[in-house]
């Protein structure tokens, strides 16, 4: 061999074995820490075991994404949107054929705790196993025992609709080496055990931050404890932080209306909308009044007391006189002349967090979709918000924002008729 | 309740009459397992239109139930009639399958279901008339191409497939033309059996 052909083989040589010394690396870091599988089928639950895991299947809220809409609950088949395309939620009824009715508490809890299947595949991260990989193997045991109680359903699983390469196992790999790494939930000594029974309820079960973060570019959130607020992919509501009291930081509320809020869906200056209603209607209205006083007491000490209102700009923003005439013809019969609002209610408008966000996902969402908070036992016969979509325009919708964030002592900047429709463009 | 139920009456007009514009169909005085029905379906996506299922996503049937007899207890005076633009044969067509079916079609007199006076029967069976044109060959429409649904067995989406799109049209013509009676009311009772089996309608062996 010549000399250049020499150096060329080389550093072939050199580039394969990189390849394959990170090749292994990524499948190492994949399957590190997880034990040997168990196949033996579970034992007979006890009655005791089946309620617990039916009650922490709804502090999960396994149903949320398990149940296609009108559906058999958990049997599956809803699409959880992504960046990357659509995962199809699987069906988890004990069906043999079609659901989990063949799976042992092992392949269950690795499920949950290193997100790997029965088959050994990989799962998406569109099931929250970074957050659930912190569920406690007893906890995981009686959610498989309740699931295990449910009537079989016999419904295929519809496979998943991504794009390249994500629809690739080997993808999956390598994001889950960057990313996700199974672990315990630690419990903070230095706090009082209502605390971490708040937290476990928040990180692990609860999920919360599967919204209330940003991602990164490859929908990776940072780490289970941030709940800094973010953008919810394809369905574009932001899930305001929970740890500013700019936005649902919760430090200076009393506990009772945090709770209100979490148990009923509405409290006496908030109530939720979008997918907060899904989750109040599902999971946290179920909470009993200990784990609900738990969740309320880590959210409160999640706050941050160093975050302050910016000082209002100097100028001031100008209502716009357009979306005033909008305000008095649409808004104003309900939510008051100066954005009082109705008690009870009709919400206030005037010093509302919800207005004042620095993201107007949500008010375009509200204004064009309407809504209503959830039917729940604390408020069964919720008041709801007509629909816009048909009767204004995206620069209506600009204008009426506009004033309304300028106007009764609120100040936040304008909004542009092309932000409104690019969240038009998303509502469903 | 009024109150609670500006959500509804935003495109439904005030009281639930219907909407100016010639298409959000009133539900004031509709039978009220009829619209339990209808909310119950757009909850759960048998009838497709985005804004009706959103807005209803967070509610139990508990609240819908209390909604439906909310709308259905309202006795609300009707509008005049749209005028007829159609002709003369068209309208005879459209007579013709309100009043004695198409037995060649298998489609049987929508009388026979809508009561007599097409008011609707109580407590599941909508009236015919008092409704826009448009809205009737809409929901016509979805239900030939399989975009709304009732609850099985689909009698309305059977006889929609039956049914040619210029006989819809000729339907909707002469159903929207027509004077609402008085008093608007769904019948009590139908005078025989229903010629089809229909989900949702009460009738024996139906689900609700």
């Amino acid at each position: 061999m010549s000399r250049p052909v020499r150096w060329i083989a080389t550093a072939l040589a050199l580039l394969v074995a990189i390849a394959v010394l990170l090749g292994a690396l990524v499948v190492w870091l994949n399957a590190r820490g997880e034990e040997p599988v168990d196949a033996t089928p579970p034992r007979a639950a006890t009655p005791e075991q089946i309620e617990r895991g039916a009650y922490l299947a709804r502090a999960a809220n396994c149903a949320g994404c398990h149940t296609a809409r009108g559906g058999t609950p958990y049997a599956g088949g809803r699409a959880v949107p992504t960046p990357f395309g659509d995962v199809y939620a699987s069906n988890l009824t004990p069906d043999a054929a079609t659901g989990i009715g063949g799976w042992s508490d092992s392949q269950f809890w690795r499920a949950l705790h290193h997100g790997r299947s029965r088959d050994g595949r990989l799962l998406y991260p569109a099931f929250p196993y970074p957050n659930y990989t912190h569920i406690e193997r007893a906890d995981a045991d009686a959610i498989h025992a309740y699931l295990r109680s449910l009537a079989p359903v016999h419904q295929p699983n519809r496979p998943h609709a991504l794009s390249f390469p994500f629809d690739q196992q080997a993808a999956l790999a390598v994001w889950r080496a960057l990313y996700f790494r199974a672990a315990p939930f630690e419990s903070n000594p230095a706090r009082s055990a209502a605390w971490n029974r708040g937290a476990y309820l928040v990180e692990a079960l609860g999920h919360c931050n599967a919204c209330h973060a940003s991602r990164n570019a490859l929908g990776a959130t940072s780490n289970p404890l941030d709940l800094a607020g973010g953008l919810i992919p394809v369905q574009n509501w932001y899930a305001p932080s929970l740890t500013s009291p700019l936005e649902a930081g919760v430090g200076v509320w009393p506990a009772a209306e945090v709770a209100a809020l979490l148990k009923t869906g509405v409290a006496p200056h908030a109530s939720v909308s979008g997918p907060m209603s899904d989750v109040v209607l599902g999971s946290t209205q179920h909470l009993n009044a200990t784990d609900l006083d738990a969740m309320v007491d880590y959210l409160r000490a999640l706050s941050r007391s160093d975050i302050v209102a910016p000082p209002d700009p100097d100028p001031p923003y100008r209502p716009s006189p357009a979306g005033g005439k909008l305000y008095g013809q649409h808004c104003a019969a309900c939510h008051g002349e100066q954005g009082e609002g109705v008690r009870g209610a009709y919400p206030a408008l005037a010093r509302n967090r919800a207005v004042l966000l620095d993201s107007t996902a949500n008010l375009v969402h509200i204004i064009l979709e309407g809504g209503f908070p959830p039917s729940t036992a604390g408020n069964p016969r919720p008041f709801g918000m007509p629909p816009f979509a048909t009767v204004l325009s995206d620069s209506d919708v600009a204008a009426l924002l506009t004033f309304m964030r300028a106007s009764w002592g609120n100040q936040a900047p304008p909004v542009s008729a092309v932000e409104v429709g690019k969240f038009r463009s998303t509502s469903r | 309740m009024t109150q609670r139920m500006q959500a509804c009456t935003g495109c439904h007009g005030a009281q639930g009459r219907a909407a100016s514009d010639g298409y959000y169909p009133r539900i004031a005085g509709k039978p009220s397992q009829y619209l339990f029905n209808q909310l119950v379906s757009f909850r759960d996506g048998r009838r497709d239109y985005a804004l009706m299922t959103n807005l209803l996503a967070p509610l139990d049937d508990a609240y819908l139930r209390q909604i439906a007899e909310h709308f259905a207890s309202l006795e609300i005076p009707y509008p005049p009639p749209q005028p007829a633009s159609a002709d003369v044969d068209t309208l005879s067509r459209g007579e013709q399958l309100v009043i004695r079916g198409d037995a060649a079609l298998r489609v049987p007199a929508c009388v026979a279901c809508h009561g007599t006076a097409l008011m609707g029967v109580a407590p599941a069976i909508p009236a015919l008339i008092g409704m826009p044109r448009d809205y009737l060959n809409a929901q016509l429409g979805a239900w030939r191409t399989g975009k709304r649904h009732a609850p099985d067995p689909d009698c309305m989406a059977q006889i929609a497939q039956r049914l040619a799109p210029q006989d819809i049209s000729a339907l909707s013509q002469w159903l929207a033309a027509q004077p609402v009676p008085v008093p608007a009311k769904p019948a009590a009772s139908l005078p025989a059996a229903m010629p089809l089996e229909c989900g949702g309608t009460g009738a024996p062996g139906a689900p609700r």
